[in-house]
């Protein structure tokens, strides 16, 4: 395990308990700075939330979402600016349409639907941001982590099974 | 090339419907060019090799060896490896063994499901003992071995290195044999630094004839509900096509019928995920203006992981689902 991949692991070694591992992206132009709000109001907020700043939500290639839980995170969070706020005048419709089909996406393949979110924070709604975050990371905490490179590895997935007798039991 | 100077080619299928074997003869009286320059070494789909004949060749024996179909049980992982280690170049022939193709689809089930679905509840089936087959069962001769059914499937480059992969459900006669020749002479064929060859560098709408007219959709139907105006985009018309998060490399065929592309040729150019790129396509495509609308739309969807991932269930980003 490299560094990186340490670092980015969120399951629980013993030594230290779990914590759920969210990432969340935000846009630029509102989100981002509801949580600069958040922070200069001295807020207090969960800071299970890796924040990748994105210029506008309609940015967010649902191929980040899928890449983030496959590569060990808990939950995702994708923060936009309300409908009509948009600095690029419609980013964010492309949002609209897209997320939703993340989440059944995601909801086929049988990720839990809270750990997949999807709002609409202004930049001066610090209140609600740093809420969500919140929310966000008790319902992931609840849900437990979701490991789900373990998973691929288990498959097979980059190495085949070696071979390994599977077994007369099946999971 | 050993011998009498001549290639030696294999062709092997594991988890597949066939299909691609019959794809190859689909090139014509080229495969009898092809057998001027080239021996079988191993074709089980249309020549009696046994794979101790395999394991008896010198590794790197065949120059050749088409891989098709996705990898579902030790059995065929065990001669993934095999060729893997008898053979100069090995090509991954096919969607399945590139992506996964249909086969991967179980993968949004556990495995007790799919057992369940084989041996139980569906109802043409007729198991009054509820038998299911086991990896090793003892009779009254010893012990029986069958392959261990594996909990994914997976495409080839997965379990070992394939050199290159040619995709298609089942890739096209033309392309696989221009790619055939490129391989045969010795000479890289072009691949876009993808490794993916017999297949354009674009998305299946650049070679598709349809016009878009830059309209945006309505309301997705299936095709079914409605016929297709001829000449349009299927997309803007609301079928939900593939073609923008889809290969090149088919000539469009299914559009060109009035059928969406169901994406069989694999993620376009540059994406990994076919679906994450299908659901980026049409994220600024539909008629919805409020968040409400949207939902509406996007719930009429049937089946989108289904769809999004029909042949590339396995090059995904996620590749199972969570069951159990």
């Amino acid at each position: 395990m490299d560094e990186n991949e340490a670092t980015f692991h969120s399951g629980g070694n013993g030594a230290t308990p779990w914590q759920p591992r969210i990432i969340g992206f935000l846009c630029y132009w509102c989100s981002y700075t509801g949580a600069d709000n958040a922070g200069t109001a001295r807020m207090k907020y969960a800071p299970n939330v890796d924040v990748v700043k994105v210029m506008c939500s309609g940015r967010i290639d649902p191929d980040l979402i899928g890449k983030a839980f496959a590569n060990g995170a808990d939950g995702v969070l994708v923060l936009g600016c309300h409908i009509g706020d948009c600095h690029y005048i419609s980013g964010n419709h492309k949002t609209m349409v897209r997320m939703p089909l993340v989440r059944r996406v995601l909801e086929g393949m049988g990720i839990e639907p809270e750990r997949f979110r999807h709002e609409w924070v202004s930049a001066a709604e610090g209140e609600k941001f740093s809420r969500l975050v919140t929310e966000m990371t008790e319902q992931v905490r609840a849900l437990g982590p979701l490991n789900w490179r373990e998973r691929l590895h288990a498959c097979g997935v980059g190495h085949g099974m070696d071979l390994a007798p599977w077994g007369e039991e099946r999971p | 090339m050993n011998g009498n100077g001549k290639l030696k080619i294999g062709m092997y299928w594991a988890s597949s419907c066939g299909g691609c074997d019959i794809s190859l003869l689909e090139i014509g009286d080229k495969i009898l060019d092809l057998i001027q320059i080239a021996d079988v070494a191993f074709w089980p789909c249309a020549a009696d090799f046994k794979y101790q004949t395999v394991a008896g060749y010198p590794d790197g024996y065949m120059d050749i060896c088409f891989f098709n179909g996705g990898v579902r049980n030790s059995e065929q992982e065990e001669v993934a490896r095999l060729l893997r280690k008898k053979s100069k170049l090995l090509v991954a022939y096919g969607t399945c063994a590139s992506d996964g193709g249909i086969p991967a689809l179980a993968n949004m089930n556990s495995v007790a499901e799919i057992f369940d679905a084989a041996y139980h509840s569906n109802p043409s089936i007729d198991n009054p003992n509820g038998i299911e087959p086991r990896p090793h069962v003892e009779t009254a001769v010893g012990t029986l071995e069958i392959p261990t059914f594996y909990p994914a499937v997976l495409n080839l480059g997965q379990i070992v290195h394939a050199d290159f992969a040619i995709p298609g459900c089942p890739p096209q006669a033309e392309d696989v044999w221009e790619a055939i020749g490129a391989l045969v002479s010795g000479a890289t064929p072009q691949h876009n630094g993808d490794r993916r060859i017999g297949c354009t560098s674009r998305s299946v709408c650049d070679e598709c004839v349809r016009e878009k007219k830059m309209t945006r959709i309505a309301a997705f139907r299936r095709h079914h509900m409605f016929r297709p105006e001829p000449g349009w985009c299927l997309l803007e018309q609301g079928a939900m096509c593939l073609g923008p998060a889809t290969r090149g490399g088919c000539g469009a065929l299914c559009p060109q019928a009035g059928m969406r592309c169901e994406g069989c040729y694999g993620p376009a150019p540059g994406a990994t995920d076919q679906g994450s790129a299908m659901i980026g396509a049409i994220g600024g495509m539909l008629e919805a203006t409020t968040e409400k609308r949207a939902q509406e739309m996007v719930d009429e969807i049937v089946d989108p992981p289904g769809t999004f991932y029909r042949f590339s269930m396995a090059t995904g980003n996620l590749k199972v689902a969570q069951k159990h």
